[in-house]
């Protein structure tokens, strides 16, 4: 649950309070849906390039020890200095013994979920350090002091009249003046300030290469270049699940990822780093936190080949209508749901039911994880661990019940239809949340099983 | 052949002509069809809660009922999903798994085992088609919009056949209705909403009736068009495909 301990439902019940922005959202989202749809149209090859990236990363899983080592010691080669995090806390303080040794008091960052995973902002905050988040999404939910709602739109739940207000807070541009092309070019000469001074520049990493020990970083603002080119030291902060074999693998994964995301062709950069220019620095921290642990669990591990697309968000009816933040994790969305309850399962345990078992996450995931069958499991992992309310255990019962005694539910069924009583969502009262906007079926005077006993049976 | 009829427990209890229309066609196709009296459900309404160690007793029942015929056909699209990815029986593992195999989908069924050509039936309305999830995703009736992959739609085809039957064309054809079981009731606000752009979607295009393999997900579209006082109407597809001309 969130920290206000409010749940999925609750929190997607206060979104959907207000129609016209649900409506906005969900369209909007669809919107990105369609192009991606588009984009992928125009790939004759698709689904075989999904089946390759999908095999290559079962393949990374397999061998990930040996990749790693690999990818350790040609990164080693290259220059740059390699870190390990086992958890969430290592990192930050790894990446804050660096900041220290150079002595500054601000960083310039470009897009890291998994710095947003770690909370590295506010680590940083508390000694001292201020972090200046450079996509132009990022900065805006920055400035607004929010969690992203999105991996790959962050601040996709602000409208751009919402954004010219913070805007005219923030920055000083004149009140009422929304137009994006202004917005932008605003956020920019306010954003050059910040990488002309940052000595050190983090980014994420999309992809790195074991055989070449190079990483690459994708984006479509070139920030991520720019704090990098101006700064004496890049700190590059990257799950171990990031690893991919050759470079040639690198092709497949650059043809799913922007189409899948965004329905553009490619993103507008794809940064190849692989040493430190000249009198630079360069670090790659690569962090665990929990993903071994999961790499370890046959009915979860496939979750570690996301490569944060945000395709599922997209494609999601539910998510699409609940907003990103009624998920109250960093990364939201049907992957943010099989992800969320193994940080933990008590806070999170509503996550997985937040979901109809549709399927379109994991018909639409370019490296075809299972994510909705994930759902299912988790629910069976919960439940099993007593992550659930004493009213449904006792429904759940009597439902088994009835459902295992053809002599039980013959009985129920003919003293009034047993459904309407034992499935909970048909009790006809103004308490029950079906009744709330819908009708109760109507009761019917038989049932096919009489009928069929009437008219049938000799 | 021999055919065991399947019905959803949900379907005897509160739609018994869903029931009715199904056996009908099986029986006008001269297939020799036994309804066995004393199964109850699939056990889904539990498993997908979280509870499939209940399910169990639920399995137990559909095995001894069901493990004698050639065919079970089910007129749920949902419901024969669960059948084919969950069914266990620990005191009989192998007739599980042959159930598993055994159990089709009713416009599956028609389509690829009797491979139905044409059909004597008219419904002189139009028609928007909801293609349920599991139905569509899970069994595969037809190609979802996902994936990069040719057309098809058993369903689809089967309409096509009936006469003066006018299928209308959908904004989003194949987005979920949010019904998902007991998500309908724990996750009530984006499950109405769900169903409302749903409805939507078909009245916008003229629909006088949603039909569809799974009633449930009819249900709930039912229950928000008669809370909208709508004159559309939901149908089940076997009732469609059932309207014999007089
Ligand atoms: S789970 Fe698949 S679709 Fe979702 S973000 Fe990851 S790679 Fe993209």
């Amino acid at each position: 649950m969130s920290p206000q301990n409010k749940t999925h439902a609750e929190l997607a019940d206060k979104f959907n309070r207000d129609v016209e922005r649900v409506n906005w959202h969900d369209q909007t989202l669809w919107f990105v849906r369609e192009k991606r749809d588009k984009a992928a149209h125009k790939i004759a090859e698709w689904e075989q390039l999904r089946e390759a990236a999908s095999q290559i990363k079962n393949n990374v899983l397999s061998n990930l020890h040996d990749y790693l080592v690999e990818f350790e010691q040609n990164a080693l080669r290259n220059g740059i200095h390699v870190h390990w995090a086992s958890n969430a806390q290592e990192h930050n303080e790894i990446v804050h013994s660096i900041i220290k040794k150079h002595n500054v008091a601000h960083l310039v960052k470009s897009k890291s979920m998994l710095t947003e995973e770690c909370g590295l902002n506010e680590y940083l905050h508390q000694q001292g350090v201020e972090v200046v988040d450079t996509d132009l999404g990022e900065r805006i939910i920055q400035l607004a002091n929010e969690p992203p709602s999105h991996i790959v739109m962050p601040c996709i739940h602000w409208k751009k009249e919402e954004i010219g207000e913070l805007f005219h807070q923030h920055l000083g541009t004149p009140k009422g003046n929304a137009d994006p092309q202004f917005l932008t070019a605003a956020a920019r000469a306010h954003l050059r300030e910040h990488f002309l001074t940052s000595r050190v520049a983090l980014t994420g990493v999309n992809f790195g290469i074991a055989e070449t020990g190079e990483f690459i970083v994708c984006t479509n603002e070139g920030n991520a270049d720019l704090g990098v080119q101006l700064a004496d030291v890049h700190i590059a902060c990257m799950g171990i699940e990031k690893i991919i074999p050759k470079r040639n693998h690198l092709s497949v994964f650059l043809r799913l990822l922007a189409r899948s995301a965004t329905g553009q062709p490619i993103t507008t950069y794809s940064s190849h780093f692989q040493k430190p220019r000249e009198g630079q620095e360069m670090h790659i921290v690569l962090v665990d936190n929990g993903r071994s642990e999961r790499l370890a669990s046959d009915d979860f591990r496939n979750a570690l080949k996301c490569i944060r697309c945000g395709a599922c968000f997209n494609t999601c009816p539910v998510y699409r209508r609940s907003g990103g933040h009624s998920y109250h994790t960093a990364v939201a969305g049907p992957i943010g749901s099989i992800l969320a309850p193994s940080f933990d399962m008590k806070k999170n345990a509503d996550l997985p039911f937040a979901s109809t078992l549709c399927g379109s996450c994991t018909n639409v995931c370019p490296v075809k994880i299972d994510i909705h069958d994930q759902l299912y499991k988790w629910r069976q992992v919960l439940v099993k661990n007593g992550h659930t309310t004493a009213s449904k255990k006792v429904e759940m019962n009597v439902m088994s019940q009835v459902l295992s005694h053809p002599m039980i539910y013959k009985f129920s069924g003919s003293v009034g239809r047993w459904v309407m009583r034992t499935l909970p969502f048909m009790v006809n009262n103004k308490f029950n949340p079906w009744y709330k906007q819908r009708e109760m079926p109507e009761a019917s005077t038989t049932s096919f099983n009489s009928w069929y006993q009437n008219n049938r049976k000799a | 052949m021999n055919i065991g009829l399947f019905i959803p427990c949900y379907i005897d209890q509160l739609y018994p002509q869903v029931g009715i229309a199904t056996l009908q066609i099986l029986e006008r196709l001269g297939l020799s069809v036994t309804y066995p009296t004393n199964q109850t459900c699939c056990g889904q309404p539990m498993a997908n809660s979280g509870f499939e160690h209940l399910t169990k007793d639920t399995s137990h029942n559909f095995v001894t009922n069901f493990s004698d015929f050639d065919y079970i056909v089910c007129p749920s699209g949902s419901c024969t999903l669960h059948i084919k990815d969950h069914l266990h029986d620990d005191a009989n593992p192998d007739k599980a798994i042959s159930i598993r195999k055994k159990t089709v989908e009713l416009t599956e069924f028609l389509t690829d085992i009797i491979k139905v050509k044409n059909l004597d039936v008219h419904f002189p309305h139009k028609v928007g088609l909801h293609q349920s999830c599991h139905g569509l995703r899970g069994l595969g009736l037809a190609q979802m919009s996902e994936l990069i992959a040719p057309p098809f739609s058993k369903p689809e085809n089967l309409l096509s056949m009936v006469k003066r039957l006018e299928l209308i064309d959908l904004e989003r054809k194949d987005e979920c209705c949010g019904f998902g079981g007991t998500f309908c009731v724990f996750e009530e606000a984006v499950s109405v909403k769900m169903g409302q752009d749903r409805v939507a979607d078909h009245t916008v295009h003229g629909a006088e009736y949603i039909t569809g393999v799974d009633m449930s997900c009819l249900m709930h579209l039912d229950g928000i068009l008669r809370r909208q006082k709508s004159n559309v109407k939901v149908i089940h597809i076997a009732e469609i495909l059932n309207s014999v001309t007089k």
